[in-house]
């Protein structure tokens, strides 16, 4: 079953790293991910400023506009798919994540399965 | 297992559903293991019991009831997959996985009902579900309560638990919750959880929290079945028989609690020969086993506790120095303002109500006891005693503001009203 980890991060430094945790900590997590066979797919998105959000209203106008707004204090930093056997797996996976520390935060959300 | 009209003699039928509350959560449990899905169980796990009540008035029950009720259930899970070819198909990928991740248990030596009820338990109560959901779930999956008895028991209406219930589930089924025993190294974060569930079903059932009603001696009397079940499954765990320990000495008193007009009585003024003593013993003797082997958990400690009330023969015998000595170590393993607020009372008894109110004075901008009625209550009772009776007055009356349920509110007028007659002040 693959799950989603958001990886929520409440303040990002102007190299996208957050205090809790250094860029090896990051770079060893992403080994492990891999070499335990249950990476599906992972990116670490650009800082906040170079969001673009577009909107399309039903008489099919464009609106294109700066950033999210983000007045929530969580800003998603990056995720990962991961594919394993059950929630408590996922959870595990979560909780090793250099995300997951401090003030950070990584939300597991199950990808819909619609082949069933 | 919500019960249809089937025509049945009532007698037989209430026989039968005596059994099959006590064999739910086994049957539940065996089925959710070979199956892996909590809908698919619980719909055949009803089929099952809907043909018990046809069959056993006739035909007497059978010798293992259990036995009889997984073999049908069974029989009709494998129909509706037979039937049902998209559901088989999911459901064989969700048991190819399960098993990868977990080797399956040894068959049943017996050639009863094996007990798988642990993992239930674990999946009912996981931190990915909602708090005031986990209580309601092992109610209707281990007790063996039905949606409508659990929403009695928590004074909401059945459509509303219903929808709970089911969007539980569908969460269980869907983020794929799974049905296992955490390994010992994720235990002492897991277990906690599961105790705490238990024992949120408990107070509840304790004391209602709104409402004409003090006690719901059912919900309370559930707990300490589900407590039961626990520790018979987790022998070995202190905590399980520290919360089952506490459960059962706090419920020995339940006949003692309220007065005749549904009043509740305080513990010190308790008539303590209406104490339940069979229970008590039990719960002593596991608080020995809770203590024993190690440090203690909360559970245990607050069992020591109650057990210290429970050996008093009277309220002027308490052991309080002991009492205060273990709400301290309570204060060290599991501090909470509630336990602070229990914490000096019994100081109050041990050192004079002087130093009781001084510890009470330092939780006042407690967040926590904001609106917790027995905060100003205990301050009133030693503004009381210190003779400071205007004051004592005051925090009565905040005290009755805040209480939620009607006899809490009579019992603290009448303690307000005691204050005009009051003898000369303690000490």
């Amino acid at each position: 079953m693959k799950y989603l980890l958001l990886i929520q991060t409440t303040s990002v430094d102007a190299d996208g790293a957050a205090d809790e945790c250094t860029v090896e900590d990051w770079m060893a997590y992403d080994k492990e991910v891999r070499d335990a066979g249950v990476f599906v797919s992972g990116e670490s998105l650009a800082d906040l400023i170079t969001a673009t959000t577009v909107r399309v209203a039903p008489s099919g106008e464009r609106t294109v506009t700066d950033g999210p707004f983000a007045e929530t204090r969580e800003v998603l930093g990056g995720f990962y798919v991961i594919d394993v056997p059950d929630l408590d797996a996922a959870l595990d996976w979560a909780a090793r994540c250099p995300g997951s520390r401090g003030s950070g935060a990584v939300t597991v959300r199950p990808v819909a399965d619609f082949s069933a | 297992m919500d019960g249809k009209d089937t025509g049945a003699p009532a007698a037989a039928r209430a026989s039968v559903e005596a059994v099959f509350r006590e064999e739910h959560g086994l049957l539940l449990a065996s089925l959710v293991r070979r199956f892996g899905d909590l809908d698919l169980a619980e719909e055949v796990a009803s089929e099952a019991v809907e043909a018990a009540l046809r069959h056993w008035p006739a035909e007497g029950v059978p010798a293992r009831p259990g036995a009889w009720l997984l073999t049908t259930a069974r029989r009709r899970a494998v129909d509706r997959l037979r039937r049902d070819r998209t559901y088989a198909d999911r459901l064989a990928v969700l048991r190819v996985e399960a098993e990868r991740a977990e080797p399956a248990p040894p068959a049943d030596a017996g050639g009863g009902l094996p007990d798988d009820r642990l993992q239930l338990f674990f999946t009912c109560a996981h931190p990915a579900l909602p708090a005031e959901d986990r209580g309601a779930l092992l109610l209707r999956c281990l007790a063996g309560l039905t949606t409508a008895e659990t929403a009695r028991a928590h004074l909401v209406p059945t459509a509303t638990m219903a929808q709970r219930i089911v969007r539980a589930k569908r969460k269980i089924r869907e983020a794929r919750i799974p049905f296992r025993v955490p390994g010992p190294d994720e235990l002492p974060e897991r277990l906690p959880g599961v105790l705490a569930a238990v024992y949120s079903v408990f107070t509840e059932g304790y004391a209602a929290s709104s409402g004409p009603h003090l006690q719901r001696a059912d919900l309370a009397a559930e707990a300490v079945r589900l407590a039961r079940i626990l520790h018979r499954l987790m022998p070995a765990e202190r905590e399980a028989a520290g919360l089952l320990a506490l459960l059962l000495l706090v419920h020995a008193r339940r006949a003692a609690r309220t007065g005749p007009d549904g009043a509740p009585v305080l513990l010190a003024d308790q008539d303590r020969a209406r104490w339940d003593r069979a229970m008590i013993d039990e719960g002593r003797a596991l608080v020995v086993a809770a203590l024993t082997g190690g440090s203690p958990g909360p559970y245990g400690v607050q069992a020591a506790i109650a057990a210290l009330h429970a050996e008093a023969p009277h309220a002027d015998a308490t052991d309080w120095p002991q009492i205060a000595a273990l709400y301290d170590v309570l204060m060290a393993l599991a501090p909470s303002p509630v336990v602070a607020l229990n914490r000096a009372a019994a100081v109050a008894m041990r050192d004079g109500p002087e130093a009781g109110l001084a510890l009470l004075d330092g939780l006042a901008g407690e967040p926590r006891l904001r609106g917790h009625h027995p905060y100003p209550a205990a301050r009133a009772d030693l503004l009381a005693r210190l003779g400071r009776t205007a004051e004592a007055a005051a925090a009565y009356r905040e005290a009755i503001a805040l209480a939620g349920t009607d006899p809490d509110k009579a019992d603290l007028r009448r303690r307000l009203a005691a204050l005009a007659d009051a003898p000369p002040p303690q000490r």
